[in-house]
């Protein structure tokens, strides 16, 4: 166990040391969704290396070797068949594609975007009776609105979570395709119009990291970026404080204002909003007089 | 509407963009190369040759030099896409906005990746099967020679399209494969999109064409002799080449069609409101998009097989494993598509489902890097340029072919998706598979095209610019992906991403000097070709029986019909010193020119650019004339031709003086 | 010099000629004609094509967006009629290509434009079809589901036109060279084209109309 948690760290060390220290996000994330994700990446990459090396070696080795000019290597005009060496060729890449498969199965299913989480971290159980934080966020063009159900509060291109508190998160968008994203905490998901997506993650340690669209939607899309901040108990109460402090109400009217398209958007703060908002964003029956999806069809929820 | 709509559409002088300087300094300078070569070209009275020998030529060497003149021109077009995009993401941070607002940038991405697709490599590898694939079966043509100039003048149809878009109009914002509701009528309610669009039409009716007639040619004009498991490699990647676009390109054409519904009649199929469904569209065009890569890289597998077993001076290593490795990879590339877009949310099982699909075909792939690997063991390996592109596949290919692995994990792809990792990880395989080996490709077979080899040194100045500079120029963007950063951004705030981007510029600078060197290349070679003249026909002492003809080969190919007795054929005459025949040449039976293909291709793309701008009434009547033209061409009877036995035995008798005079 | 090269190279005939001969075909090689091939491969990615309309009208055949249903729109005893027009009309040209393979010019032609007439019958009634749907407001822009319906039945419609065309002017070039072998592989490709078209009738009548009515 002692070896494997010392190889970890130095696998997890040497990337970050070859890429002299830039931030490497992916490499290095905040969120345990993140962090198992990026195992992964060292698992696979681990694991395919045992035949890319050796290819790698072995076609500057027979290049070199040869070469017309090296009279002394042996030359075999007609050997073009062994049985065992096509054994092993097709073999040995299909056991690895066999381990990896099987990793394949088993993570894509914990780490399943829509599964709630079953830990905080990987010292941290989660404790039974957790209410995770939900969080509904619609992607507008060309900024973020997020949407706090229990709070009763949204703001645009600014979001926050307790750190080690679980977070749910209902993605939808109001016109084209586009991906929340927050390195750091998770992998992406796309978000679309009239439909909902899901992500579940967590923060583990405080910090501000930067969440982005990861779909191109357009425009503005290079200024459709957010600050996510992690923050401990105390820090988060005083972030909820601001909000209600800021007063305004986020309602249908407010709301069609802000969905008319935009660019490089400041941070803004409405301390109330509608309940019914995000629902009516999702069937997209906003504009009064329009008809919602739900009453015409099941809206996909996914 | 009144007359003026009818005949003008929506077409106005507001779409010549004269505010765009960049646009306008480009169109002085297409203006002054253009009207230079127009000039020369009545200097030297061209234009009669030009017509005669090469636009009403069903010829499929014509024709196959052709496919690769396009590729190399629009390779300029979407490099320069590609520097420009380089140079505003290396300024573009903070308060600096770059040279390129996003408006002008976003088509930008979009024409390089549909033109290198669709324009560049499709081009190329139509090309090299085209002008090979014949030579090697022992045929004197395809199966179809008239579809096969249709399908050339088609292509080149919908690149002028693509190009006109630069001076009038604009072009898609969308990305390259236009994904809805942003391609929609709601969002994209301008020219761009329908340029893409019946540009994609009109080159798409060519490949498919192109490839029932390659894959009929293949199934149906071997030599005598020839089983299919006696044909060379490349025939047999061309083969299962030419299968997949015949079941894969309708699909792009079905979707594209619904698009163009939504665009053009208001039908529902990708809005989002009234019951439309925007993913089934990311599905359709994965589904093809996904076999298409496989339909880019499979010829440049079958080039580098008999590039390899020539240059080792030895058999190819694994041939039935090769063949077998080719057959799968063929029918798994149909089973993996849902792989670009694990990030849709489809759940769990599918992605997993989908993820090993694309993990088993690094298999058959793997197999045949080994294949290679053991042709080279016990060879003896002559460093031509071919070999060194080679060697340069092999190293680069496998590690592009590591991170798509790595991407075909579900969890790690949802964080590593649409991001600078996944660009590298597809330009890593492109440029390391396709690029590469359509430079091995031309070393490779222009002294059977023309007659005289490739100077080396350029090539080798080219090889060294394009294999650094594409490491230069990527390594940054695995590193950019791995720090976070997404595609398609036209400016940054983070400045520590900076200097990554400056590095990936200075690549581009590298791979921009391995473009021009190539040009060097051919330049130096035409001027010098009497030194490179090859009069054998064979100058690698090749394997395969194209190598048995004369450099060029005769219009009819071969003067008798070869008869085939082992894989390998011309390496088996060669062994059995064999002679060639001198006399009791026969009347040959061959296709003859015809106008027809240029003028149904030209009345195409008239109706699409009239299409794209809403002139009805030219768009009504191009279609009717087009209409006509095809119906006019099938009562043309007369499609054939002989060449005289006293025409060949004249050639024939030539090829055997220029032969003994070199001994 | 060079011709005495030719001339001694020939005179020494017997091996290298033998020899010659084992690799070349000397006679006049023809290969095999390869348009009924290609035009089969060419109609099975015409299928493809219906192929990806009914996996649309799969996923969207109940996307009524509050709008019409089939079972409110589809008139089954016309579209019966329409079905009989098209299956009759592949019988016929059935007829036809039994008398071209006896040789008999004048009965071909007759069956075929009989064929022609069905093939415009069904065209006319479907013309009809659609102008009453439009008319009610349930055009292709009303919802997916119609969308999906006029594109996967409009573009058989628009095959058969072109099929139609196609043998109007095969007739013309019948009438001028006869049932010459060109004009026996021309009629073969039509006939495919043809009953394909019929194929994929059966798939848009059951899939489209028949489980379109159910609930």
């Amino acid at each position: 166990m002692r070896h494997d948690k010392i190889l970890k760290r130095l696998l997890g060390a040497a990337p970050a040391l070859l890429l002299g220290g830039c931030n490497a996000v992916l490499l290095n994330p905040s969120g345990d969704v993140a962090l198992q994700q990026r195992n992964l990446i060292y698992t696979a990459t681990g694991l395919m290396l045992i035949v890319i090396l050796p290819v790698i070696v072995a076609t500057i080795l027979f290049a070199w070797r040869y070469r017309a000019a090296n009279r002394k290597a042996r030359h075999d005009p007609d050997w073009d068949h062994s049985t065992r060496l096509e054994l092993v060729i097709w073999s040995v890449p299909l056991m690895i594609i066999i381990a990896l498969g099987s990793i394949t199965w088993v993570s894509t299913h914990l780490l399943d975007p829509y599964r709630p989480l079953s830990r905080i971290s990987a010292d941290k159980p989660l404790a039974a009776h957790v209410e995770p934080l939900t969080v509904e966020v619609v992607a507008l063009d060309w900024k973020w609105l997020f949407i706090y159900p229990e709070y009763g509060f949204a703001t645009v291109n600014e979001l926050a979570a307790p750190v080690d508190r679980p977070i749910r998160f209902k993605i939808t968008a109001s016109s084209v395709m586009n991906s929340f994203f927050i390195p750091a905490l998770a992998g992406q998901i796309y978000a679309m119009p009239g439909m909902q997506t899901m992500l579940h993650a967590v923060i583990n340690a405080p910090g501000d990291y930067e969440g982005m669209s990861a779909n191109y939607s357009g425009a503005g899309f290079s200024g459709m970026h957010f600050r996510f901040h992690g923050l401990d108990q105390a820090g988060f109460d005083q972030w909820v404080a601001r909000i209600r402090a800021a007063g305004g109400v986020l309602d249908r009217a407010a709301y069609l204002a802000l969905e008319r398209p935009s660019e490089n958007d400041p941070v803004r703060r409405w301390a109330a909003v509608d309940p019914d908002l995000y629902r009516l964003i999702l069937n997209r029956c906003v504009r009064p007089g329009s008809t919602c999806m739900s009453d015409l069809v099941q809206p996909m929820e996914k | 509407m009144d007359l003026r709509t009818w005949i003008l559409g929506r077409l106005s002088l507001e779409a010549i963009p004269y505010h765009e300087p960049i646009l306008v300094a480009t169109f002085a300078g297409v203006a002054v190369i253009g009207l230079a070569v127009l000039a020369l070209m009545t200097r030297y009275r061209l234009w009669g040759p030009l017509w005669r020998d090469w636009v009403v030529s069903i010829d499929h060497k014509k024709i196959g030099i052709m496919y690769m003149v396009l590729g190399v021109v629009m390779l300029l077009r979407g490099f320069a896409d590609a520097a420009m995009m380089r140079l505003q993401q290396a300024v573009s941070f903070g308060d600096a906005l770059g040279y390129l607002p996003p408006h002008h940038y976003d088509q930008i991405f979009t024409a390089h990746g549909v033109i290198m697709i669709f324009f560049v490599a499709m081009p190329f590898i139509t090309g090299l099967m085209n002008y090979v694939v014949p030579l090697q079966i022992g045929a004197r043509d395809v199966a179809f020679p008239f579809l096969n100039n249709f399908s050339f003048w088609m292509t080149t149809g919908g690149a002028v399209l693509v190009m006109m878009s630069l001076f009038v109009g604009e072009f898609a914002r969308t990305g390259w494969l236009a994904y809805p509701p942003l391609s929609g009528l709601d969002f994209s309610p301008d020219v761009g999109v329908d340029y893409y669009i019946w540009a994609l039409q009109v080159a798409g009716v060519g490949t498919l064409l192109s490839g029932i007639n390659l894959a009929v040619t293949i199934i149906k004009m071997r030599a005598p002799g020839m089983k299919l498991m006696k044909m060379p490699v490349f025939t047999w990647t061309a083969l299962c080449t030419n299968i997949l676009i015949i079941i894969t390109f309708p699909v792009l054409t079905a979707t594209l069609a619904l698009l163009g519904m939504d665009r053009y009649l208001g039908t529902q199929f990708f809005t989002n409101d009234l019951g439309g469904n925007p993913m089934m569209y990311v599905n359709l065009i994965w589904i093809w998009g996904h076999p298409e890569v496989y339909i880019l890289i499979l010829p440049l597998f079958g080039a580098f097989s008999e590039i390899a077993a020539t240059y080792c001076g030895k058999r190819l290593f694994g041939y039935t494993s090769m063949v077998y490795a080719t057959i799968v990879i063929t029918v798994l590339s149909y089973l993996v598509w849902l792989h670009h877009f694990f990030t849709m949310g489809s759940g769990a099982s599918v992605n997993s489902f989908f993820g090993i699909t694309t993990m088993v075909i690094s298999i058959p792939t793997g197999a045949k890097i080994f294949n290679w690997l053991f042709t080279m063991y016990r060879g003896r390996i002559r460093f031509e340029l071919p070999m060194m592109w080679t060697v340069a596949f092999m190293i680069t290919f496998v590690i592009g072919g590591m991170t798509g692995v790595l991407l075909a994990v579900p969890p790690a792809d949802f964080v590593l998706h649409n991001s600078l990792f996944l660009i590298a990880h597809f330009h890593n395989v492109i440029i390391g598979g396709v690029v590469f080996g359509v430079f091995a490709a031309i070393n490779y077979w222009f002294p059977k095209a023309f007659g005289f080899r490739l100077n080396a040194f350029w090539g080798k100045c080219s090889f060294w610019c394009w294999v650094v500079g594409f490491w230069v120029a990527f390594m940054p963007l695995y590193i950019l992906g791995l720090m976070g950063v997404t595609r398609r951004l036209s400016h940054f705030e983070d400045p520590s991403l900076q200097v990554w981007f400056q590095v990936a510029a200075a690549g581009a600078v590298l791979i921009a000097l391995g473009i021009a060197f190539f040009l060097v290349q051919i330049y130096v070679s035409w001027r010098d070709r009497e030194a490179l003249r090859d009069v054998t026909g064979d100058p690698w002492d090749g394997r395969t029986l194209e190598w048995s003809t004369s450099s060029p080969p005769p219009d009819y190919n071969f003067a008798f019909t070869p008869r085939v007795h082992e894989r390998d054929a011309w390496w088996h005459m060669k062994q059995s010193d064999y002679r060639r025949p001198e006399d009791g040449f026969v009347d040959i039976h061959m296709p003859r020119n015809t106008a027809a293909g240029f003028i149904l291709a030209a009345l195409s793309s008239v109706l699409g650019f009239a299409l794209i701008w809403h002139m009805w009434a030219p768009a009504i009547a191009a279609f009717v004339l087009l209409v006509a033209a095809a119906i006019g061409h099938t009562f043309n009877y007369r499609r054939d031709t002989h060449v005289r036995a006293q025409d060949v035995t004249r050639t024939e008798h030539a090829r055997t003086l220029q032969l003994a005079r070199h001994v | 010099m060079s011709d005495t090269h030719i001339l001694h190279a020939s005179a020494a005939g017997g091996p290298a000629a033998a020899d010659a001969s084992r690799f070349i075909v000397r006679e006049p090689h023809h290969p095999e004609n390869g348009t009924l091939l290609g035009f089969w491969i060419y109609l099975m990615s015409d299928c493809l094509i219906f192929a990806c309309l009914f996996a649309v009208y799969g996923v969207q055949g109940r996307a009524y967006a509050g709008g019409p249903t089939g079972a409110q729109l589809f008139d089954l005893p016309l579209v019966a009629v329409n079905t009989a027009m098209l299956l009759l009309s592949s019988i016929t040209y059935g007829f036809a290509m039994l008398e071209s393979q006896r040789g008999r010019l004048r009965p071909t032609l007759a069956w075929l434009v009989v064929t022609g007439l069905f093939g415009l019958a069904f065209l006319g009634l479907e013309l009809h079809e659609f102008h009453h749907l439009i008319g009610h407001g349930a055009g292709p822009g009303r919802s997916a589901f119609l969308s999906s319906f006029f594109a996967l039945v409009g573009t058989h419609g628009l095959h058969v036109t072109f099929g139609i065309v196609w043998l109007v002017t095969l007739l013309f070039q019948l009438g001028r060279h006869g049932l010459i072998p060109e004009n026996r592989r021309r009629l073969m490709c039509l006939s495919m084209f043809w009953h394909f078209l019929d194929v994929v009738w059966i798939g848009v009548f059951t899939f489209v109309y028949l489980m379109g009515v159910l609930p």
